[in-house]
């Protein structure tokens, strides 16, 4: 099996990364910015819906249910996507979903294919592997191509290029389309990317798209979008390819009433995408003539067996987690060092691989639930997190030092009498390090406390001294 | 009534102003207050880092400690929120029936400060005052764990002489997060940075909490920086009197 998401095995922990990262300001600027945007327009619109809670719960419910006859629905998604028109195929892991987009592309002769936003495409890295067999990919959402034209890497699961200004966009437009006069405002860069694009859109007969939810009842796939180009990849083309990671099927047509509220209210702060495409299979004289879906696992089924974690595939990529972390806020996406960043990242990323590779990952939190208040499917990250940490403690990936500390102080804390005599110990030994009872340096791993604080000296008498002396 | 205090281990060893501002309050108030010598520390640090096996001992000392107490007060929203957030499924993990029961019982008894004045004894005007500007930080765990809304504003919107300064971007966590401190300097520092900037701009002299572990993170920076501005628990600023 290879399991991968993108190129996380390989990234820098996350201190490391976010270190080098929170001294770049312009990009601190970008992110604050465009979170705070984000984060003000979703607040408007979720206050607005009077049961709001109510559908986060009804979400929530629907997703476990999902979840746990997961094999049935996406039977039942075959046999109506089939029955259709559509033909299915099941991929293992990315190298296998690889496999089978890449053979599917060379049947139709083609070297060229077009792209709707797909997350899913960046985990099991497909660009490479398409570059790799010769064919050429055209990233088509805004974003995505601002990504693959800069060649940098996304930031955000639904806004990739969430780190860069329309100054820096500008830029990377005038460099690789050859645009001496562009101009920076909004129109302008839609304007030559509207104009760049049109051609791909009409000249290319292959289309790579992802999909937001299937549906098991129908064999329907739904793409929501706000820029239309996704309508055009999967109503323009001959052949039309869609990879969808197995934990996107939901039972019933139904259920999308829940989850088009959910997702855009969310997501962009809209009342609705401006962009719904449901399609079911092919339809003679209308769109695509052949459509594949590609069900990916890539270590979701895994994810699926730990009943303390798998509602992480709950999630519905909303990115409101993103914009509501504190963390995320200072350091952007690239110091999750994967396709998935912020908390929902912390949490999908060591799960899907193994956790050797990202155990600095559940770390990237300072606990403070904001996602867990935002997310609209109540995944509670912050208790995953944590299960994650106990995970990474238990496979021991911690530093010795920190481990002998935990049980030094797990013994010393066991009682009150210990914790007395902890007192004690800590008060005799801080005098090499204070000063006017202050501590400035501290040795070891409390050197990173002092490092950008203060701490005050531990008094010259406990509480629970005062209390006895009291009587 | 008789209230039960746990301390917590940081404030009994750090911040023992906190602990006797706690007494002075809720006996200002008539009722008889009680410290049992055996309380240690929720295991907060140990669990929230990973350290499960580390943090059991610390909620059996706990269990052994508050067993037949009535109501248990304590200063520090992020420990409470570890003992009704987690204990129950720690204690259901460990298998012990018996554990399970006790740990059942134990947790609707124990309070959050500013909990126990305004829903447990239904007071908000304990007759302090306080002079001062002061700017409130909602600790994250007392904000989004145990929900404390607007109790503590309530709480200092009734002390004498003391004018109350709205934070911005006052849900935004400070960074400490326990051990993130230490494990993601960089980035709690970062976010300490913002939160200085909102402290700062407020122009109060005095950033209150409900819980000193944020206090002890913003006072590092405060304190680092020689900014004069100072912290405080609400419970030293209810308990000041003139
Ligand atoms: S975890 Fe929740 S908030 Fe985060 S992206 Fe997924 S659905 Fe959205």
């Amino acid at each position: 099996m290879s399991v991968y998401v993108g190129h996380a095995a390989e990234a820098e922990a996350f201190p490391r990364a976010a270190e080098t990262l929170v001294a770049d300001t312009q990009l601190r600027r970008n992110v604050r910015h465009a979170t705070d945007v984000i984060r003000r327009k979703r607040a408007r619109v979720v206050d607005e819906v009077p049961d709001w809670e109510a559908l986060r719960e009804t979400g929530h419910a629907i997703k476990q249910h999902t979840l746990a006859h997961l094999d049935r629905y996406l039977e039942e998604f075959e046999r109506n996507c089939t029955k259709a028109g559509g033909r299915v195929h099941w991929a293992r892991d990315a190298d296998e979903a690889n496999r089978i987009i890449v053979d599917l592309i060379r049947a139709t002769g083609e070297s060229e294919v077009i792209k709707v936003k797909t997350m899913t495409s960046d985990e099991i890295r497909l660009n490479e592997a398409l570059e790799a067999a010769g064919i050429t990919p055209f990233e088509t959402d805004l974003a995505d191509l601002i990504v693959q034209l800069g060649e940098d890497k996304p930031s955000h699961i639904v806004v990739p290029a969430l780190h860069r200004n329309r100054m820096e966009i500008r830029e990377i437009f005038r460099r690789k389309m050859k645009l001496e006069h562009l101009g920076d405002k909004p129109e302008d860069l839609a304007a030559a990317a509207r104009v760049y694009l049109r051609e791909k859109f009409l000249s290319v007969p292959v289309a790579i798209s992802g999909a937001n939810f299937l549906v098991a009842e129908t064999g329907s796939v739904v793409v929501v979008e706000s820029e239309g180009n996704g309508r055009m990849c999967v109503s323009l083309p001959r052949v039309l390819i869609s990879l969808v990671g197995i934990e996107k099927v939901v039972p019933r047509f139904e259920d999308l009433e829940v989850f088009l509220q959910l997702l855009p209210r969310s997501a962009t702060g809209e009342r609705m995408n401006p962009y719904n495409s449901i399609w079911t299979g092919v339809t003679p004289g209308d769109g695509p003539r052949e459509f594949h879906v590609v069900l990916l696992d890539n270590g979701r089924t895994n994810v699926l067996r730990d009943d303390e974690a798998s509602e992480t595939l709950d999630c519905i990529r909303c990115g409101a987690c993103l914009n509501a972390c504190p963390v995320y806020r200072q350091t952007g996406g690239h110091a999750y060092g994967s396709v998935y960043g912020g908390p929902i990242g912390a949490i999908l990323t060591p799960q899907l691989q193994a956790m050797q590779h990202s155990q600095s990952l559940p770390y990237a939190s300072s606990l403070c639930g904001a996602c867990y208040e935002v997310c609209p499917v109540k995944i509670n990250i912050p208790e995953i997190l944590v299960h994650l940490r106990a995970k990474a403690v238990e496979q021991g990936y911690e530093p010795w030092q920190e481990r002998a500390a935990m049980k030094a102080a797990s013994i010393a804390l066991a009682s009150g009498s210990r914790l007395e005599a902890a007192q004690k110990l800590a008060r005799a030994m801080q005098w090499p390090f204070e000063h006017d009872g202050k501590l400035e340096h501290l040795p070891g791993m409390l050197a990173s406390w002092t490092e950008f604080r203060d701490l005050d000296a531990v008094p010259g008498q406990s509480f629970r001294e005062w209390w006895a002396e009291r009587g | 009534m008789t209230i039960d205090l746990f301390i917590t281990c940081y404030n009994d060893t750090l911040f023992p102003d906190t602990g006797k501002a706690v007494v002075a309050v809720l006996e200002r108030l008539g009722h008889r207050v009680a410290f049992r010598r055996e309380q240690s520390c929720c295991g907060q640090m140990h669990y929230n880092t990973g350290y499960q096996s580390e943090a059991f001992p610390l909620l059996r000392n706990f269990v052994r400690t508050f067993a037949d107490a009535e109501v248990i007060c304590a200063p520090s929203s992020s420990c409470v929120a570890m003992i009704r957030d987690h204990f129950p499924k720690m204690a259901a993990a460990s298998g012990d029936e018996k554990l399970v029961e006790r740990v059942e019982e134990i947790v609707p008894r124990v309070f959050e400060f500013s909990e126990m004045l305004v829903d447990r004894l239904g007071v908000t005007d304990l007759g302090a005052y306080y002079p001062h500007t002061v700017t409130l930080h909602p600790s994250c765990h007392g904000l989004r764990s145990l929900g404390l809304g607007n109790k503590p504003r309530q709480l200092l919107e009734r002390v004498r002489g003391l004018r109350l300064i709205e934070l911005p971007e006052a849900e935004q966590c400070c960074g400490f997060g326990g051990t993130f401190a230490i494990k993601n300097a960089d980035v709690s520092a970062a976010m300490l940075a913002d939160k200085m900037r909102c402290v700062l701009n407020t122009g109060a002299e005095v950033c209150t909490a409900t819980d000193n572990s944020c206090l002890m993170h913003i006072k590092g920076a405060l304190s680092r920086m020689r900014t004069g501005v100072k912290c405080a628990h609400l419970a030293e600023i209810l308990a000041a009197s003139a």
